[in-house]
C-alpha cells in the first residue's frame, strides 16, 4: 500500500488511514517518546496483553472461540490483529498490579522508627488495542481510585499518563455485551487515538482519528494517507454490524432497582449451588478494584512494609469482621458481588460496575453468566409481580 | 521512640515429627539465605533433622509435623501440647491425615498382614488423624510439602507478635495474581484449584499442568459443583476419587459427607 506524505491535522478535524506499517510506525514512536507500549499478543495458549516492542507481535490472525467458562484461541483466515475480544488480563493488570508496596519502616539502632511512605514513579505507558469497554472500564477504576477522598496515588501515577489507543469492535465475542451496557462496540470518550480495522478487498488498514492533542501530534508523525469514503464507509458499516452481533444482552431494565428488588430472590440459592466462591471471576473483571492489606516484617523485627493485594469478595476472609465473616455463605457473596456490579456501584460511583465485556463468564470455570443471572432475577421479580 | 527494649530471652523454637516423610521439617532448612537470621532470633532447642539434642521444653513455638497413627504417638503430641506456648502444625499430615490417612477408608489389619512380615510386632492405630484431632492447635499450615516463604512468614509473625498473614482462599487466586491464563478455561485440562487452599503460588498451572490439591481444601468448598466439572474435563468417577483421596484425603472425604472443615 502506497504511503502519503506525512501530514499535520488538527484535533478531530479528520481522520486519517494507517496501514500495517503505519501501525508499526505507531509502536515505534510510542517507544521513541518513552512510552512502554502493551498491547495483545499470543501466548500460552491465550491472547495477553504483555510489553511489545514491535507491531509485529500483535496477533495478526488469530481470533478467539469464547463461551462460558470456554476460551480458545484460533486460526483465521484474514490477517486482523484486533479480532479478538476481551482476553484473560485487563489493563487493570497494569494501572491497578496484583501487589503494591505502601510504605516502608525501619527501626533504627537507637530504637527510632521511620517511616516511608512509597514513592510512586509515574509509568509512561502506551495501551494498544484498548476495546471499547475496557476503555469504559478505565474510567470507572479512575473514578473509584482517584474520584474520591482518598486517592489511590499508586493507580494514578501509573494511570495520569497513560496514552490509550483504543480498538473498536468489529468483532464481538460470543459473550460480548456492551451493547447492553451502553459502552460499544464504537469508542467512547477517553482515548488519545482511536482506530477501526478494516480488511477488504481494498486491503488491510486502520482508520484512525486522535481525541486528545497528544494523540494528533502522534498521528501526524506517522506515514499515512487521508481517509477516503470507502475505508470509512466499511468502518462504519462494520462497527454498527458489530451492535447487532453481541453474543449476550443484559434484560432491558432498570438493573438497579432490579437488583435492589430481588434480595431475597430463590436465583441466589440457585447460583449458590453452581458457584465455587473461586474468586475467577473478579480478578478478571476490568472494574473490580478491592484490595487487602499485606503486612510484612523481617525477622528482626526492625524492618516491617505493608503492601495492598488484590483481594475478592469471594474470599471468606475478606468480609471478617471482629468474630468472623460477615459473608460466611455462598449465597451471600455471589449476591455481594452482583448487587454491588449492577446496583449499588451507582449509589457508590455514579454508574454500573459493569461495561460488559464478557470475562466474568468466559474465564468463571463453571460457566456462570452474569447476564443469565440477571435474566433470571428478572424473570423471578416478573413471576412474582414486582417490578418489570 | 523510647530506647531499645532490654535484651530478652531468645524465644526458645521445637521442631517435632510424628507419622510423616520429613519433608515439611526439612522446608526449615530450606531456609537457606534466612537461616543465619533466624539462629539470631530463635533458640532452636528441639529438631532432630538438624541436632540430636534433646531439650524436654518448654517451648515457645513448636512446629509439629505429622500425623497420629500410633498410641504412643497419641501420648506424645499431649506432652508436646503440654509443653508448648504456640503450636503450628505444619504439613498435609499434620492438617488433614497425610496420604497415610487412606488407611482411614479400608481395614488396617488387612495391609498389616499384607505388608509386613511379622505383623505382631506392629502396634499401629486403626485411623492416621490430624494432629488438631488429638489436641488444640494455633495454625495449620497446610501444603505437601508446606511452602517456604510461608513457614518464614508465620515465624516472622510470631517473632513480631502479629497475625500471619496466611490466606485460606483457592489456587485462583493465584493464576489469576500471576496471569496465567486458567488451565481449565483455556485448556480444558482438569484442575483442583478452585477449591484448593492457596500458599504455592499456583505452582503447577505455572507449569501448565492441573493442581492436584496438594495444599488441601481452602476456606469455602463447593464440591459438588467442582466435580461435575473435573467430569466435563474429561475425568472419570476413579479418577475424581482418586484426585480427592491423596494426601489430603481425609479432609475431601470430611467435606464430601458434610461434616467439616
Ligand atoms: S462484571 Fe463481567 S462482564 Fe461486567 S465488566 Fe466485570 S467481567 Fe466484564
Ligand atoms: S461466579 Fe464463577 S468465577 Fe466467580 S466465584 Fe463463582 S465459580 Fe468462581
Ligand atoms: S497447584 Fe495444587 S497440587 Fe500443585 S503445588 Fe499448588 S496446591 Fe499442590
Amino acid at each position: 500500500m502506497a504511503t502519503a506524505p506525512t501530514t499535520t491535522r488538527d484535533l478531530g478535524s479528520a481522520d486519517c488511514v494507517l496501514d500495517r506499517e503505519g501501525l508499526d510506525a505507531l509502536v515505534q514512536a510510542l517507544r521513541a517518546r518513552g512510552r512502554t507500549v502493551v498491547g495483545p499478543t499470543a501466548r500460552d495458549g491465550a491472547i495477553v496483553l504483555a510489553e511489545l516492542e514491535s507491531a509485529a507481535e500483535l496477533p495478526y490472525g488469530w481470533g478467539v472461540e469464547l463461551e462460558g467458562g470456554h476460551y480458545r484461541v484460533v486460526r483465521r483466515e484474514d490477517e486482523a490483529a484486533f479480532a479478538h475480544s476481551a482476553g484473560p488480563q485487563s489493563w487493570k493488570n497494569f494501572l491497578l498490579p496484583e501487589r503494591v508496596r505502601q510504605w516502608t519502616a525501619d527501626r533504627g539502632p537507637d530504637g527510632e522508627m521511620t517511616v516511608r511512605a512509597e514513592r510512586h514513579d509515574p509509568a509512561s505507558y502506551a495501551f494498544l488495542g484498548v476495546r471499547p469497554c475496557d476503555l469504559r472500564a478505565i474510567a470507572i477504576q479512575d473514578q473509584v481510585l482517584l474520584g474520591g477522598r482518598h486517592r489511590d496515588d499508586a493507580y494514578g501515577a501509573r494511570r495520569t499518563g497513560a496514552f490509550l489507543i483504543a480498538v473498536e469492535c468489529v468483532e464481538p465475542g460470543a459473550t460480548c455485551f456492551c451493547v447492553s451496557m451502553g459502552t460499544g462496540p464504537a469508542a467512547g470518550p477517553g482515548y488519545d487515538i482511536a482506530l477501526t480495522e478494516v480488511l477488504d478487498d481494498a486491503g488491510h488498514r486502520f482508520l484512525a482519528r486522535a481525541g486528545t492533542p497528544e494523540g494528533a501530534e502522534v498521528l501526524a508523525g506517522l506515514p499515512q494517507r487521508p481517509a477516503d469514503a470507502v475505508t470509512r464507509t466499511a468502518a462504519h458499516e462494520a462497527v454498527e454490524a458489530a451492535a447487532g452481533r453481541m453474543g449476550r444482552t443484559m434484560p432491558s431494565v432498570d438493573l438497579r432497582a432490579l437488583l435492589a428488588d430481588t434480595l431475597d430472590a430463590e436465583r441466589w440459592n440457585d447460583v449458590a449451588a453452581r458457584c465455587l466462591t473461586c474468586g475467577n471471576c473478579t480478578m478478571a473483571c476490568p472494574t473490580c478494584f478491592c484490595t487487602t492489606t499485606e503486612d510484612v516484617t523481617d525477622l528482626t523485627g526492625d524492618h516491617a512494609e505493608r503492601w495492598s493485594r488484590w483481594d475478592s469478595c469471594y474470599d471468606l476472609d475478606f468480609s471478617h469482621l471482629h468474630g468472623g465473616p460477615v459473608r460466611s455463605s455462598g449465597r451471600s457473596r455471589y449476591r455481594q458481588w452482583l448487587t454491588h456490579k449492577l446496583g449499588t456501584w451507582h449509589d457508590q460511583f455514579g454508574s454500573s460496575g459493569c461495561v460488559g465485556c464478557g470475562r466474568c463468564i468466559v474465564w468463571c470455570p463453571v460457566a456462570i453468566d452474569i447476564t443469565e443471572e440477571a435474566h433470571a432475577l428478572h424473570q423471578e421479580a416478573l413471576s412474582k409481580g414486582g417490578p418489570s | 521512640m523510647s530506647a531499645p527494649e532490654p535484651a530478652r530471652p531468645r524465644p526458645r523454637l521445637g521442631v517435632f515429627k510424628f507419622a510423616s516423610c520429613d519433608g515439611c521439617q526439612l522446608t526449615l532448612l530450606d531456609c537457606e539465605d534466612e537461616l543465619l537470621g533466624l539462629a539470631d532470633e530463635v533458640d532452636v532447642v528441639h529438631f532432630l533433622e538438624a541436632s540430636s539434642a534433646v531439650d524436654p521444653g518448654p517451648y515457645d513455638l513448636s512446629l509439629v509435623e505429622g500425623s497420629i497413627t500410633t498410641p504412643e504417638d497419641a501420648a506424645r503430641i499431649r506432652q508436646v501440647r503440654a509443653a508448648s506456648r504456640h503450636l503450628v502444625t505444619i504439613g498435609a499430615c499434620a492438617t488433614a491425615g497425610g496420604v497415610q490417612a487412606l488407611r482411614n477408608f479400608a481395614d488396617v489389619e488387612e495391609f498389616r498382614e499384607i505388608v509386613y512380615a511379622r505383623p505382631e510386632y506392629v502396634e499401629t492405630l486403626a485411623t492416621s488423624t490430624p494432629i488438631a484431632a488429638h489436641v488444640p492447635v494455633d495454625l495449620e499450615l497446610q501444603g505437601c510439602p508446606i511452602d517456604r516463604g510461608q513457614l518464614l512468614e508465620v515465624i516472622t509473625a510470631f517473632l513480631a507478635g502479629r497475625k500471619p498473614d496466611v490466606p485460606r482462599h483457592s489456587v485462583c487466586f493465584a493464576c489469576k495474581r500471576r496471569g496465567i491464563p486458567c488451565v481449565t478455561v483455556a485448556r480444558g485440562i482438569p484442575c483442583l484449584g478452585p477449591v484448593t487452599h492457596a500458599g504455592c503460588g499456583a505452582l503447577c498451572p505455572s507449569y501448565g499442568r492441573g493442581c492436584y490439591g496438594c495444599f488441601g481444601p481452602s476456606a469455602s468448598v463447593n464440591l459438588p459443583a467442582m466435580i461435575p466439572l473435573l467430569r466435563s474435563d474429561g475425568m472419570s468417577d476413579e479418577d475424581v476419587l482418586r484426585l480427592l483421596r491423596t494426601f489430603n484425603a481425609a479432609k475431601f472425604a470430611a467435606i464430601e459427607q458434610g461434616s467439616a472443615p
